[in-house]
């Protein structure tokens, strides 16, 4: 099925991932679930979504809004809720700090403003090509290598400041 | 193979358990901070270094989670297939590989780091000296290969479901759990066998059990180390809950941030299905039982239970007031009952040896063991877990080994931002859920940060309050506008603006929103600025008195003052990056204060030590 906002997400493959997500949907719907029941896969479903566009824009909520029959206020408060999610493009290199209490005794905040000082923006933005975004997060769960980064799924250990260029550099497309 | 009864359930472990293995096992710690650190190159090498010398028959190389020893990451254990020798290695490298497969399980490999096992299994075994740990969470985690279901059958798996539904009424259970005086690991400690009953005594035609996996807690990963590593001891023990209570639905709820054990659940349930364990007319008893995994989504309040069961509808996870309690109206308004995954690990140990004997282990108020995630300035950090009525002092200094290089130890975090600092005044003293709470802590889930002499007491607690700040669902006025103010203040007290009236300001302020604030996480906000005040009013005293930070962690209350040590070699005033360092070749150099911006690079660049902090 292809996109039927007007316009702005016309993108080439972006019918595909309607389709996909579409599908995705359809799976979980068919369970059988009664019909009040039917947003407790809300969750689930934005990840995927998330997963698949990258960051969940306006169509892709008003999607899921009626394919779950939800108002898109619903929608909209769920992804403002929950840090997990977010309604902006982000950067191809997701760089998160865990700032969790751990990383943060063994200098964590430090390490995350290099960051901010050598891609220039604030914690929470992406660089303007879309190469970048810088992002804190609450605990990994890998204490023994505090402070922690994590670039995507790769997780870096024992950082400290002077690792931040040498990490940068090998994020290469 | 469907295991339909409790007899081909033990014919089946046993024949499992006969079966020939090869002699010697290495046991490869696959956890998420294991793989982090590199275990999988150490596997790689491994599997290509036995393959090579055609020891297939000689080496059963086994995938287990984490042993707890994240300091030493990564870790393996050859031991022999009677277990009457065993090795340990930490920080392996793939290049030791052929020297640890030369040594076997009777010799050490030269160039490498073994370490001590310093913990017993109390179900099998008695402990030997300096085993200061005992294993009843962590029984199977790191011994086991987690998505080998068959490791876990021969190793009493799903005993405890067979015994239940075979030989026990719903009632039963409960009285077995209340006896035991298991207490909810999550934090509260509320007594789970009570828990269960308040739920069992509900009618009503739907009931759910929820394994609360989400855990939140910056510094705790225990239960990360639990699902990871022993996924099927949870799905056992829902399974027992939901007989209990009269469930036929376990929900398990677990943060998006832990992909690994999301996986390793999803093939546990799998498997369990496939063999009947999960499903329809389990153990041929008439009960049925099915788990669904539910993701988090990056909310800290979503441990809170009513908050949890909001986010599994679907919805914010802001939390509601209680009464009702989820034991009444839960999950889509129908009776449900919330256990973390620790307290779950440790229900099918007491079906199997029984309420007396988990009594026996711990302190009276607090029976069994409580795990321990150890970070922060701790030499060894890792997974501990101890007898209830530990001192803090074994567990900082004998199983954490002291404090990373040779400093003072200052103060211990437990109960993540909800809970408290402990100082070194109550090292000594043997902690449960009660005596952590009479010093002005609590259990929390078992995050342990230890702290020392370079930690700024003020500092840390603007660290916790900002983390609170962050997770505030924003429902409650004191909790959103209160913690809001507090943590100005506390910004204020760390950049010498603060006054001694800030300091009682923040007093008062805690106390109201302790009294006020509609849930957990709002009413225990300022929890870790009182104990910090309770414990280091002077360091608070000397911020906002002298403008002084005892700890130099305030960057705007330190001074970057050059000394007559200063050779005027010029390095310092190359690297500041806002060039307000001036002075000509050899002679001392001078920092300009207006302009400076505390970085601390001319302190680090400084080879004469002629940079001083004050």
């Amino acid at each position: 099925m292809s996109c039927q906002c007007s316009g702005g997400c016309g993108a080439a493959g972006d019918s595909e991932k309607f389709a996909e997500l579409d599908r995705f949907i359809t799976e979980l719907l068919s369970r059988g679930e009664p019909p009040e029941r039917r947003r407790g896969n809300l969750i689930q479903i934005l990840h995927r979504a998330q997963h698949i566009f990258g960051y969940l824009p306006e169509e892709v909520q008003k999607f899921v809004a009626e394919r779950l029959d939800l108002p898109r206020a619903e929608i909209y408060g769920v992804i403002s809720f929950y840090s997990y999610f977010t309604d902006q493009p982000v950067g191809r290199y997701k760089i998160n700090v865990c700032t969790g209490t751990a990383c943060f005794v063994k200098g964590a905040p430090k390490v995350l403003d290099e960051f901010k000082r050598q891609l220039n923006i604030r914690e929470g933005e992406s660089t303007p090509d879309g190469k970048f975004f810088l992002g804190a997060l609450r605990c990994v769960g890998a204490c023994s290598l505090a402070p922690v980064v994590m670039v995507n799924e790769r997780v870096y250990g024992n950082m400290t400041a002077d690792k931040v260029a040498g990490i940068l550099a090998e994020c290469t497309d | 193979m469907r295991i339909d009864t409790t007899r081909t359930l033990r014919d089946l472990a046993g024949e499992i358990a006969s079966r020939p293995h090869p002699p010697v096992k290495i046991s490869v710690s696959m956890g998420t901070c294991g793989i982090a650190a590199g275990t999988g190159p150490v596997l790689e090498a491994l599997r290509t270094a036995v393959a090579e010398r055609h020891l297939e028959n000689a080496v059963e190389i086994s995938e287990v989670g984490c042993m707890g020893l994240c300091y030493a990451e990564p870790v393996l254990m050859v031991s022999s297939n009677d277990g009457s020798h065993r090795l340990i290695y930490g920080d392996v490298t793939p290049q030791q590989i052929p020297a640890i497969l030369d040594a076997g399980v009777d010799s050490i490999a030269p160039g490498t780091r073994t370490i001590e096992r310093n913990w017993y299994y109390p179900e099998w075994e008695t402990p030997a000296p300096g085993e200061l740990q005992a294993r009843i969470v962590l029984r199977n985690t790191g011994r086991l290969c987690p998505e080998n279901l068959e490791e876990y059958l021969a190793s009493d798996g799903y005993a405890a479901l067979g015994k239940v539904l075979d030989t026990m009424t719903p009632q039963e259970v409960i009285d077995l759990i209340t006896a035991s005086g298991l207490r909810g690991r999550g934090g509260g400690g509320f007594p789970t066998g009570k828990k269960w009953q308040f739920a069992a005594a509900r009618q009503s035609d739907e009931k759910f059990i929820i394994c609360n996996a989400d855990e939140g807690d910056p510094g705790a990963f225990m239960d990360r180390a639990v699902l990871e590593g022993d996924p099927h001891a949870v799905l056992e023990a829902m399974a027992i809950g939901g007989y209990a209570i009269g469930a036929h639905t376990g929900v398990i709820y677990i943060r998006a941030e832990y992909p690994l054990a999301v996986k390793r659940l999803e093939i546990a349930i799998e498997q369990a299905h496939e063999r009947g364990l999960l499903g329809k007319n389990i153990f041929n008893s008439g009960f049925d039982f099915d788990i669904q995994i539910k993701f988090g989504a990056g909310a800290f309040v979503c441990g809170e239970e009513t908050a949890l069961i909001h986010s599994i509808e679907g919805k914010r996870g802001e939390p509601t007031v209680k009464p009702p309690f989820p034991a009444d109206k839960g999950l889509w308004e129908k009776p449900t009952v919330v256990n973390n995954v620790e307290t779950y690990a440790c229900i099918a140990a007491i079906v199997r040896k029984g309420a007396e004997w988990f009594r026996s282990i711990g302190t009276e108020g607090s029976p069994g063991t409580k795990v321990f995630a150890l970070a922060g300035k701790v030499a060894k950090v890792g997974l501990a877990e101890v007898p209830m009525g530990t001192t803090l002092r074994t567990i900082i200094y004998e199983i954490g080994d002291g404090i990373r290089n040779n400093r003072q130890f200052k103060a211990v975090q437990t109960g993540g931002p909800s809970g408290g600092c402990i100082t070194a005044a109550n090292l000594d003293l043997p902690i449960d859920y009660e005596a952590l709470k009479k010093i002005g802590s609590m259990m929390g889930s078992g995050g342990m940060i230890v702290m020392d002499e370079d930690d700024c007491m003020v500092n840390i607690a603007k660290f916790f309050l900002e983390f609170t700040l962050d997770e505030s669902c924003g429902k409650c006025t004191p909790c959103r506008i209160g913690n809001r103010r507090m943590y100005e203040m506390l910004d204020d007290i760390t950049s010498g603006r603060g006054t001694p009236e800030t300091i009682e300001k923040l007093k008062m302020l805690s106390a109201t929103i302790k009294d006020t604030a509609l849930c957990g996480l709002g009413q225990t906000a300022p929890n870790p600025v009182l104990s910090t005040l309770a414990n280091f009013e002077e360091e608070y005293m000397a911020h906002v008195r002298d403008s002084r930070c005892p700890a130099g962690v305030c960057s705007k209350l330190i001074r970057y003052e050059i000394t007559d040590r200063c050779v005027g070699c010029g390095i310092c005033l190359r690297h500041c990056p806002v060039h307000c360092i001036s002075g000509e070749r050899k002679m001392r150099h001078l920092i300009d204060q207006e302009r400076c911006i505390k970085c601390g690079v001319c302190f680090q660049s400084c080879r004469f030590h002629a940079v001083e902090k004050r």
